[in-house]
C-alpha cells in the first residue's frame, strides 16, 4: 500500500517536470533558461547519489567523480569524434565501468561504511589533483589538450547523425529536462523491481539478506555502477552547460555538496536531494551576488541545522507531519462516529441486558 | 542412525586469539533429524552455528553440507543451497513491513507470482496476517522472532539452522514456536540451538551437548537428562 502511494506520487512528479519541459521557456528569461542546464545537470548529480546513498546506504562521498569523469569522457570523446551522439555514451560507459571497478575492490573486499566514504572522497580529490597538474602541451588525449586548472572546452551537443547541426544553448534546456525526467522515472521503477527491493533490504540488514542467499557484494557493485553511470550523465550536461569542463568538478567543496544535497533533500526519497539541489544552487547563487554574507558559512550552517534538528530531510520531515495529521483526524473521525453509534444503541443494549 | 548424512563438520576448529572456541568437532547429521544442540554459556555453540552458517572462516577443518564444501565459504553460498537461517539476535528488516521482509525471502527463490502466493501463505501459517502491513522495527521482540522464522519458511529450505528460536518469548510464544518446528521438521531436516532445557524437551528427541568447545555427549534427550555430566557442566557441580 505504501509502495502504491510512493509510485503515484512519483508520476505526479514526473508529470509536473513535464509541465515545467514546455511552460519553462514561455514563462522565464533566457538567461534563466541556459542557466538551468546546469542546475538540472546538478540535480542529475544530486538523484544519483539519492538512489546510491539514499536507497542502497552506499555513502559515496565521491559521486562528482563519476559526474566530473563522465564530463572529461564527453569532452575528450567530441573533440576527437567530431559529434556528439557517440560521446555521450561512451562518458556514462566510462563513469558506470570506472564505479564498477573501484566498486568491485570496495565491494569484494568488504570495505566498511566509513572507509568506503574516505576512499570514494580521496579517489575524487586524486583526479582533482592529476588533472591540475595537466597545464602542458604534452598531456594530451587525441586531439583533446587536458589544459590543467583551465580545463578544456567542451562542444555543444548536436543533432543525432548531423555534426553541423548544433544545439543552441536554450535547446539544452529541453534535453536536460527530459534526461532528468527519463533518469528519475528509471530511478523509481528500479527501486520498484526485485533488485530495487533487495537493495532496500541491504541497507536495512546486510547479514538478513545474505542468509536469504542473495549476495550482496554483487547488489551493491550493480547499484553503485548505476549510480556511477547516472552521474556521467548528468557530467555530459554539465559540460554543455558551463561550456567547459575544469579540474574543479572534482574539488571538495563539490563533493560535500552533493552530500548536503541529499541530506538537506531526505535520504530515502529521489525527488528529495533533487529539490534539494535545485534549491541550494539558487540559494548559493543568490547570496554570491552580495558580499555580506560569506557563501560557505551559509552552507554550513544549514548542514548543521539539518544535522541536528531534521535529519530526515525536507521531504521525509514533511510527508512524516502530512501522516500525523492525517492520522490524527481519521483517529477524531472514527470518535465522533462511534460517539454518534453509541448514543442512539444505549438504550436498545440495556433492554437487550434485561432481557 | 539410518538415511543420508545431510551436514558434517570435520575437526572444526574456530580460535580466536588464544581462545579455542571451538575444538576438533566431529558432527553429523542425517537426514530428517531435528537435533538439539545445548550447553552452557561459553560452551561454543553459537560459534559452532556460526561456522556452519558462513558467518564465521573457521580456524581449521571443514563444513560439508551434502557435496558442498561450506567451510569459509560466505553466508550467501551456505544459503544457496537451500538451506534456511535464524540467527540468535533478531536479524530482521527492521525498516520494513513484514509482508516486505518474507516476500524478500520468498522472492530469492521464486517467480514473482509464486513469491507473491508463498508469502501469503506464511503469513497465514504463522499468524502474522493482521501486522502485515506493520513495520518490524516496532514489533515486540517475540513478534520479530515469528516474523525472522516467518523468512525462513518462506524460503522452503530443506536444512533449517535455527540459533535460540524462543529467546525472549513468552510462554504461549515458546508453545506456538515447539508447534511450528515440529512442523518444519516434516519437511526439512533441522538444528535448533537452545539452553532452555523446557522447550528442548518438548521437541527434541537426539541432542547434542556441547562444553568448552567440544561435543560432551551424543544421545536421546531421556538419557542426556540423567547423564551426571551434563547435570555438572550445568548446574556447575563438583565431580566427586
Amino acid at each position: 500500500m505504501i509502495r502504491s502511494r510512493e509510485t503515484r506520487w512519483s508520476l505526479f512528479a514526473a508529470a509536473v517536470g513535464v509541465v515545467f519541459l514546455f511552460a519553462a521557456p514561455q514563462v522565464f528569461e533566457l538567461f534563466t533558461i541556459i542557466n538551468l542546464t546546469t542546475v538540472l545537470a546538478l540535480a542529475i548529480l544530486a538523484l544519483s547519489l539519492a538512489l546510491v546513498w539514499g536507497y542502497g546506504g552506499i555513502l559515496c562521498f565521491g559521486q562528482t567523480m563519476f559526474f566530473g569523469l563522465g564530463a572529461y569522457a564527453y569532452t575528450i570523446a567530441a573533440i576527437n569524434i567530431g559529434e556528439t551522439t557517440a560521446p555521450i555514451f561512451i562518458a556514462i560507459f566510462v563513469a558506470a565501468a570506472f564505479a564498477a571497478i573501484l566498486g568491485y575492490f570496495i565491494f569484494y573486499g568488504r570495505v566498511s561504511d566509513v572507509y568506503l566514504a574516505v576512499i570514494t572522497l580521496t579517489v575524487t580529490l586524486i583526479f582533482y589533483s592529476l588533472l591540475r597538474s595537466t597545464s602542458g602541451p604534452e598531456y594530451k588525449i587525441g586531439n583533446a589538450l587536458l589544459g590543467g586548472f583551465n580545463g578544456v572546452t567542451s562542444p555543444p551537443l548536436n543533432i543525432p547523425g548531423d555534426p553541423s547541426n548544433v544545439l543552441y544553448p536554450e535547446d539544452m534546456f529541453y534535453v536536460a529536462m527530459a534526461a532528468l525526467i527519463l533518469a528519475y522515472l528509471f530511478c523509481v521503477w528500479l527501486t520498484q523491481t526485485h533488485f530495487g527491493r533487495v537493495m532496500v533490504a541491504i541497507r536495512e540488514n546486510e547479514l538478513r539478506a545474505e542468509l536469504l542467499g542473495y549476495d550482496i557484494r554483487l547488489y551493491k557493485l550493480a547499484l553503485f555502477a548505476i549510480g556511477g553511470g547516472i552521474a556521467g550523465m548528468a557530467g555530459v550536461l554539465f559540460a554543455n552547460g558551463i561550456g567547459r569542463v575544469t579540474p574543479d568538478i572534482f574539488n571538495l567543496y563539490n563533493t560535500a555538496l552533493t552530500i548536503i544535497w541529499v541530506i538537506v533533500g531526505g535520504r530515502g526519497t529521489l525527488i528529495g536531494p533533487v529539490l534539494g539541489a535545485i534549491a541550494l544552487f539558487y540559494l548559493t547563487s543568490g547570496l554570491g551576488t552580495q558580499a555580506s554574507i560569506n557563501n560557505n558559512l551559509v552552507l554550513g550552517i544549514i548542514l548543521i541545522v539539518f544535522v541536528l534538528l531534521v535529519p530526515r530531510g525536507i521531504l521525509p520531515g514533511v510527508i512524516g507531519i502530512w501522516d500525523r495529521a492525517q492520522s490524527r483526524s481519521k483517529l477524531l473521525r472514527s470518535e465522533k462516529r462511534m460517539r454518534r453509534r453509541r448514543a442512539p444503541r444505549r438504550p436498545e443494549q440495556e433492554a437487550a441486558n434485561d432481557g | 542412525m539410518t538415511g543420508e548424512i545431510v551436514l558434517e563438520t570435520r575437526n572444526l576448529s574456530q580460535h580466536f586469539g588464544g581462545v579455542v572456541a571451538v575444538d576438533r568437532v566431529n558432527f553429523t547429521l542425517w537426514d530428517a533429524e531435528l537435533r538439539c544442540l545445548i550447553g552452557p554459556n561459553g560452551a561454543g555453540k553459537s560459534t559452532f552455528f556460526k561456522c556452519l552458517t558462513g558467518q564465521l572462516s573457521p580456524t581449521e577443518g571443514d563444513v560439508v553440507i551434502r557435496d558442498f564444501h561450506a567451510g569459509g565459504r560466505e553466508p550467501h553460498e551456505v544459503a544457496r543451497l537451500g538451506v534456511g537461517i535464524k540467527t540468535q539476535v533478531p536479524n530482521v528488516f527492521d525498516g520494513l513491513s513484514v509482508e516486505e521482509n518474507v516476500w524478500l525471502a520468498a522472492r530469492r527463490w521464486q517467480g514473482a507470482k509464486r513469491a507473491k502466493v508463498l508469502t501469503d501463505e506464511t503469513l497465514e501459517r504463522l499468524v502474522l496476517g493482521d501486522i502485515r502491513n506493520d513495520l518490524v522495527g516496532v514489533l515486540a521482540h517475540g513478534q520479530r522472532q515469528w516474523v525472522e522464522l516467518g523468512m525462513v519458511v518462506a524460503a522452503e529450505p530443506w536444512l533449517v539452522l535455527l540459533d535460540e528460536p524462543t529467546a525472549g518469548m513468552t510462554q504461549e510464544e515458546v508453545l506456538r514456536t515447539a508447534d511450528l518446528i515440529k512442523e518444519i521438521n516434516q519437511t526439512a531436516t533441522m538444528i535448533v540451538v537452545e539452553h532452555d532445557m523446557q522447550f528442548i524437551r518438548m521437541i527434541a528427541n537426539q541432542v547434542t551437548v556441547f562444553h568448552e568447545g567440544r561435543i560432551l555427549i551424543e544421545d536421546t534427550m531421556d538419557a542426556v537428562a540423567r547423564d551426571q555430566r551434563v547435570r555438572d557442566v550445568y548446574l556447575g557441580h563438583r565431580q566427586q
